[in-house]
């Protein structure tokens, strides 16, 4: 094995967790599901147009990732995307705003659901073309390492994500130039609406393909919300003091369908029922509950959700919808869209 | 005033903006060690390390998705794809990320880079190494695209792309890369968005672009030679923006145009600008705007089927003579 194909086995996952972290976790975890069940309610009403891919079951991934994370680290992210944009701080009056096409939208609704981004907390971007953004946040890693800044890049993508070139193409150039960035599988077990073990040739979609990469295959309880704390602070630890990538599947189960559109009847019966019971927000509650932590801190912090959550909802509701002068603006640096003198 | 080849104005161009701005920085298959598989960017790495100018695996979309993640987070990368027909095994990145990612964040994000690319025939390589895919880079919004013709123009265009805030996809013409020409000492800076009138004619205006442009002269001396038929020709060099200007203010005091395209015919670059002609400057005209052009097949490897496939300085002077009287 050549000297840069880094081998991340050596990421360190002990250590204990502070109550300040736990209950930031718990807060980030929250606010997600609340902003996702909010969306829905939203789309019943008609309120957001076009699609949208709501991770409710999926919280932990990300709150596990952006706690661990320094405010100044990269975060890029797919189509699905909200809970990683809402985790970095991103306000949810711009997140439901960019969802509903109004002016406060996090980009005055030129973006739309699928394309998050709030470049101020992170948040470089969410990618609707599957994989695309894996060769960008090694790009970014690139441009950390070259500036010496010590920032990461974490780059989340889903499963259906490592049967695509740029997957294969991003691992291989991010071990080769040994860069600061994290890869994260979301593996909520399908591709759109098909299982991706039928259209996978191993039976880990991320760990799997690891070794070609000369990386060691890390799986982690994605619903697990400390576990992926610990294996997210040990792996951006150990990228940003530059002992390069490290590629992470993380298990995990979308409660809703693919998109607006999918009722998800390719489920099996009783799946569902199953991953509920693994529900990463009860679940979290239920453990800092049984370590001991104050009740009452917990409700503070999920009545103040309850409250941001409504208030971002009226906010985006009051804010007008995106004037049309901005179709031919940002299309350039300048501001502008021409093309022509 | 220094006499360089083109394929070494590339290198000079280069040279000059990471000298200038340690933000500068090259990837591309083959660029360092071996300097370019046209040599164009030969002297780089020696001059600038390896941290600046870095070899990467046969990953396009690697190369190009890390220029403008690179480009988002304080770089000015300056990506090769070897050749331009690799676009089309990276054009998510380019047409879908790069060309769009500004407008849809609203501002948030700013992508300086520039794609560098061998384009056009000339080499005999054939229908995937030889086509010239300009238009493709011209119909997607938030790219901008210059294609020079000469080595002080390849030098000049290069710091303006580099200095741009924006993507610009820079295309640099195989058919040209052995060709020499004068370049200014000293810094050359240019302007993206500008074309340049090569020749003064009264009778007709013939637009060119890259290695059209050389063609676009010989046959205008011809046709003044042999046909008495006086011609304007304008190098268009950039296409995004376009000069339209400068275009239409040649085309208003000729009263003719023939437009002189690599590419194949459909959708081709010279469309657009008789699109624009057409609607702005009907009136001017005293006959039929006159596209000529690759036909629409794919490019043919034979040196005599490439030749006859392209425009050559016969058939711009044959189209002239039979149309312009």
């Amino acid at each position: 094995m050549s000297s840069n194909a880094a081998r991340p086995d050596d990421i360190d996952t002990d250590g204990g967790i502070d109550d300040a972290t736990r209950l930031a976790l718990y807060r980030t975890l929250l606010e997600i599901r609340l902003v996702e069940k909010r969306a829905y309610d939203l789309f019943v009403q008609n309120l957001v147009k076009g699609t949208s891919h709501l991770a409710l079951g999926q919280e932990a991934v990300a709150a596990g990732f952006a706690v661990a994370m320094r405010p100044d680290d990269y975060t890029f992210c797919t189509y699905r995307g909200h809970h990683h944009t809402l985790a970095r701080g991103a306000p949810m009056v711009g997140v439901l705003g960019e969802l509903m096409g109004r002016k406060c939208g996090l980009m005055g609704g030129k973006g739309g659901s699928m394309h998050l981004t709030s470049v101020r907390h992170g948040v470089m971007g969410s990618y609707a073309i599957v994989g695309a953004h894996l060769p960008i946040a090694a790009g970014a890693a690139w441009s950390a390492q070259y500036r010496g800044s010590g920032q990461v890049a974490v780059c989340f993508f889903g499963d259906g994500t490592t049967n695509i070139g740029a997957f294969h193409e991003a691992l291989n150039f991010a071990v080769v130039w040994k860069l600061p960035v994290i890869f994260v599988c979301e593996n909520n077990l399908y591709m759109e609406y098909t299982p991706i073990r039928s259209v996978t040739a191993v039976e880990h979609p991320a760990a799997g393909r690891a070794s070609a990469y000369g990386l060691a295959a890390v799986i982690v309880d994605g619903n697990d919300a400390d576990a992926v704390y610990r294996l997210a602070r040990g792996a951006i630890a150990r990228a940003r003091a530059g002992d390069g990538p490290a590629l992470i599947e993380a298990k995990t189960y979308r409660h809703s369908g693919h998109s607006r559109a999918d009722p998800a009847k390719y489920r099996p019966a009783g799946e569902l029922e199953e991953w509920l019971k693994r529900d990463p927000v009860t679940l979290y509650r239920e453990r800092l509950i049984a370590a001991g932590v104050d009740e009452g801190a917990l409700r503070e912090i999920e009545t103040a959700a309850v409250r941001a959550v409504d208030e971002a909802t009226e906010g985006a509701k009051a804010s007008p919808p995106s004037p049309v002068d901005v179709v031919e603006q940002d299309v350039w640096s300048d501001g502008g869209a021409a093309w022509r003198n | 005033m220094a006499e360089l080849s083109y394929r070494e104005a590339v290198a000079a161009g280069i040279a000059q903006e990471m000298e200038r701005d340690e933000r500068v920085v090259m990837l591309g298959e083959d660029i360092a060690d071996a300097g370019g598989v046209f040599k164009t960017t030969v002297g780089l790495l020696e001059r600038f390390g390896p941290r600046r100018v870095r070899d990467t695996p046969i990953s396009e979309q690697a190369i190009v998705g890390a220029a403008m993640g690179a480009a988002m987070t304080g770089l000015i990368p300056i990506a090769e794809i070897m050749f331009s027909d690799f676009f089309a095994v990276c054009w998510d990145m380019i047409a879908n990320e790069i060309a769009k990612a500004r407008y849809m964040c609203a501002g948030q994000l700013t992508l300086p880079l520039v794609i560098r690319t061998a384009n056009g025939s000339g080499s005999r390589f054939g229908a995937q190494h030889s086509q010239s895919v300009e238009n493709w880079a011209m119909a997607v919004p938030g790219l901008k695209v210059v294609a020079p013709s000469t080595p002080a123009d390849v030098k000049g265009l290069m710091a303006a792309a580099v200095r741009d805030p924006d993507p610009v996809i820079f295309f640099e013409h195989k058919g040209l890369f052995a060709t020499r020409g004068e370049v200014p000492d000293g810094e050359l800076v240019d302007r993206l968005g500008v074309a340049r009138v090569l020749r003064p004619g009264g009778d007709i205006t013939v637009l060119a672009l890259a290695a059209m442009v050389p063609r676009a002269l010989a046959a205008a001396d011809q046709l003044a030679r042999d046909h008495g038929i006086s011609a304007t020709v304008v190098d268009v060099r950039s296409l995004v923006p376009l000069d339209t200007r400068t275009i239409l203010e040649e085309v208003t005091r000729t009263g003719r145009l023939y437009i002189v395209e690599e590419n194949p015919r459909l959708c081709g670059w010279g469309a657009e600008i008789a699109s624009i002609v057409a609607e702005e400057c009907f009136y001017d005209l005293d006959g039929p705007i006159v596209r000529i052009t690759t036909p629409h097949v794919p490019l043919p490897a034979a040196d005599a089927l490439e030749d006859h496939a392209v425009p050559s300085v016969e058939r711009i002077v044959e189209t002239v003579r039979r149309t312009a009287g």
